[in-house]
């Protein structure tokens, strides 16, 4: 479970996040909407640590996230591809993580057995460094990477974007088994409406730093996001 | 069109992230430079008088005429691995209404203005004039000598254009041209054709009739024209998207889990030296600076100043600690975001950074060994220098490494490479390796040579003893400076 509390960040005097309350439940598929600038992929940052909110926190399952490190063994991510390890091959890269995340090597090829469609015999046994792989491709290893080793919580930012249709209907597919079957808090930001509706089951909307929509999603989600965005 | 290009690379250089931080080594550079030019600037006023006592009755300028080959060779070598070539960022051109061949002429005029154009001409320009008016030569045919020297300094240029552009994606390709040139220099030494001679010769007619300049002028023409089709060709995505690696060998370093937990970042350091280019380079460097005791040991002029063997004896052992500890953790600047939010212990993230530094130490130190060859006392002192390295250094250099927040490029070539380079580099060199010397020399002034390598050695020990502690020190420090090294090292430089 995460609860954001008196959470902002603000940049030269220039307030980029405002977030009174959040609280997404264990298991929960959240969907953060907004235009740019909104503050999604800061919120992340901060969620991940990477930068210090100016007031408030956050807690993971309990653990304040800029005090402790407790955070990291059940949490994962993948933001841009500076997540990624470019003079590996996609193969030590999974071994990698799945290491930190203690799993061995044939936990790890038991687990990517089931992604061979997803990556479509583009990725697996090319021997070529990541480095080397177009940017879609790069961005497939980096969202299965961020499933490696049983997280609790995952956080992906813009996942659809850059993937070719095909694969943007097969990561919904393993987003919803991820809250679902397994009870995976999914975290992610997108611009496309109709992919981050079909997925999330709580869709907040961002503007400007600030929630100004919180809702379930249900049929008419759609309908109301694009009202909103119409302006 | 050339406005635009030149006001287009003046806003990228004053527009750049990096441009204040960087001061300090411009200001260096800057100093570096003005210390080339005068050296040259002397060089060439003191010339001749220096020609006419090195090679008495001798005409001065048919002898300088003899050495021009060396000076080109060398010139051509020195460029080769130093100079670097003007780029131009193609991509955001190529869909523009630009016309192809204006932004290579630009490149190309561009290439044009290095400081190692105007170094010969420091030399040439002043020795001409003396020639001028101590010899007896007319001003036309040292007119006409310069202009040659001129053209062949251009020859060189855009030589070594070539050879980079052409042939830099492939070593193979320059096999050829080194060849020639081993066959020359052993023709030369064996004097069955000595082409330094041959030039002369040539310099000389020239100088006896200076109309001949129109054939030398030809040869940067020719270079000019060469390294343009050549650029020419080049002037397509296709080279740069084209699928570099094909097949890459991949090996699980299965031996390398007995490290136990470190294992997992000592096979990424592993593979992170041996597949970027910045990186391996300095594992070269390190072993060419195994050779540096030659320049000290046989040299009666240090004997009686053993403190500098202090200083020779930490840069042996610790030359690759030295080139790779000084940029930690910049070498994992390109990902450190990621790595930061990984469940990654930051005290096994730096013992496997210590603990290869300190392989490293021990490899470099035991090839060392065969310095006994020049007494048993440098093989202590060494012994000496090794431990306080692994001791003490390698904390130091951790320590330092905290303060780093400059990205480092690992595909960059590493010639002249000041990216990255802060002045944390700078103040981590008196700790590094003045503090031992002063250590050294004053134990050895007042008490003895053993007494002050026993110093040397203990302060090692000590340093490993207390490493566990040391460790977790840094790596405090490390976790409070994550966001400023994570803000710092998303800057890319242009």
């Amino acid at each position: 479970m995460i609860i954001a509390n008196d959470l902002t960040k603000t940049y030269n005097g220039t307030t980029v996040l405002r977030i009174e309350e959040l609280t997404v439940p264990s298991g929960q598929s959240l969907g953060l909407v907004g235009n740019n600038g909104a503050g999604k992929t800061t919120f992340f940052s901060l969620l991940l640590d990477l930068i210090r909110p100016t007031s408030g926190y956050i807690i993971n399952n309990e653990v304040m996230v800029n005090k402790s490190e407790d955070w990291k063994p059940f949490t994962s991510a993948f933001i841009d591809e500076s997540f990624l390890i470019g003079y590996l091959t996609p193969e030590e890269y999974f071994y990698f993580t799945g290491e930190l995340r203690g799993w061995n090597r044939a936990d790890v090829d038991a687990f990517l057995v089931k992604y061979g469609q997803f990556f479509n015999g583009e990725i697996l046994k090319r021997n070529k460094y990541l480095r080397d792989l177009s940017k879609g491709n790069q961005k497939k290893v980096g969202i299965v990477a961020a499933v490696i080793g049983n997280p609790k919580v995952v956080i992906l930012d813009e996942p659809f974007a850059n993937l070719d249709p095909t694969t943007q209907i097969r990561l919904k597919e393993i987003v919803r088994e991820l809250a679902e079957d397994n009870g995976v808090t999914v975290l992610i930001s997108s611009h496309d409406l109709m992919h981050v509706t079909d997925v999330c089951k709580r869709i907040v909307v961002l503007d400007k730093g600030e929630i100004v929509r919180d809702m379930q999603t249900t049929p008419e989600t759609l309908k109301e996001l694009e009202m909103i965005f119409a302006g | 069109m050339i406005k635009h290009f030149v006001s287009l690379q003046w806003k990228s250089f004053f527009r750049s992230a990096s441009l204040g931080k960087d001061l300090a080594i411009r200001i260096l550079m800057g100093f570096l430079a003005l210390y080339f030019i005068l050296s040259f600037l002397i060089l060439g006023i003191g010339l001749y008088p220096l020609l006419s006592e090195l090679y008495p009755g001798e005409e001065q300028l048919s002898v300088a005429n003899r050495l021009v080959i060396y000076w080109v060779s060398a010139d051509l070598l020195v460029r080769f691995f130093i100079q670097t070539l003007p780029v131009m960022d193609i991509r955001p051109l190529l869909i523009l209404p630009v016309h192809k061949g204006k932004a290579i002429h630009y490149l190309l005029l561009k290439s044009l203005f290095s400081l190692f154009n105007l170094f010969p001409l420091l030399v040439v320009v002043p020795f001409a004039v003396y020639c001028a008016v101590e010899g007896n030569y007319g001003p036309g045919s040292m007119l006409a000598w310069s202009m040659c020297m001129l053209c062949l300094v251009m020859g060189v240029n855009y030589l070594n254009f070539l050879l980079k552009k052409k042939f830099a994606g492939d070593i193979k390709t320059l096999l050829p041209f080194i060849l020639v040139a081993i066959v020359l220099s052993v023709l030369e030494h064996l004097q069955v054709f000595e082409i330094s001679i041959f030039l002369g010769k040539m310099l000389d007619v020239l100088v006896a009739r200076p109309y001949m300049v129109v054939i030398p002028v030809l040869l940067p023409v020719f270079l000019y024209l060469w390294n343009y089709a050549a650029l020419r060709k080049r002037f397509y995505l296709d080279a740069s998207l084209e699928s570099k690696a094909g097949q890459v060998n991949t090996s699980d370093m299965g031996w390398v889990r007995k490290f136990g937990d470190i294992a997992p970042f000592l096979q990424l350091d592993l593979k992170l030296i041996w597949r970027n280019k910045r990186p391996k380079s300095t594992v070269w460097l390190s072993l060419f600076f195994l050779a540096y005791g030659l320049m000290f040991y046989p040299n009666p002029t240090y004997s009686d100043m053993p403190a500098w063997y202090v200083f020779v004896g930490i840069f042996i052992s610790g030359a690759f600690m030295i080139n790779f500890g000084q940029f930690i953790p910049s070498w994992d600047s390109p990902y450190y975001g990621m790595m930061m939010s990984q469940n990654i212990p930051l005290k096994k993230y730096l013992a496997s950074k210590a603990g290869l530094m300190a392989f490293s130490v021990v490899v470099l130190y035991l090839l060392s060994l065969p310095y006994a060859y020049f007494g048993w006392d440098i093989v202590v002192l060494n012994t000496a220098c090794a431990l306080y390295n692994i001791g003490v250094n390698i904390p130091v250099l951790l320590f330092a490494g905290a303060y780093n927040k400059k990205r480092v490029d690992l595909e960059k070539s590493p010639f002249l490479n000041y990216q990255g380079t802060g002045a944390a580099q700078f103040i981590v060199v008196l700790p590094l390796l003045i503090f031992p010397l002063l250590v050294w020399y004053l134990c050895y002034k007042f008490i003895s040579f053993d007494a002050a390598s026993s110093v040397l050695a203990l302060m090692g020990i000590a340093g490993i003893m207390g490493r566990d502690f040391l460790m977790t020190a840094i790596g405090d420090l490390y976790r409070k400076r994550k966001y400023i090294a994570i803000n710092g090292f998303k800057e890319k430089e242009s």
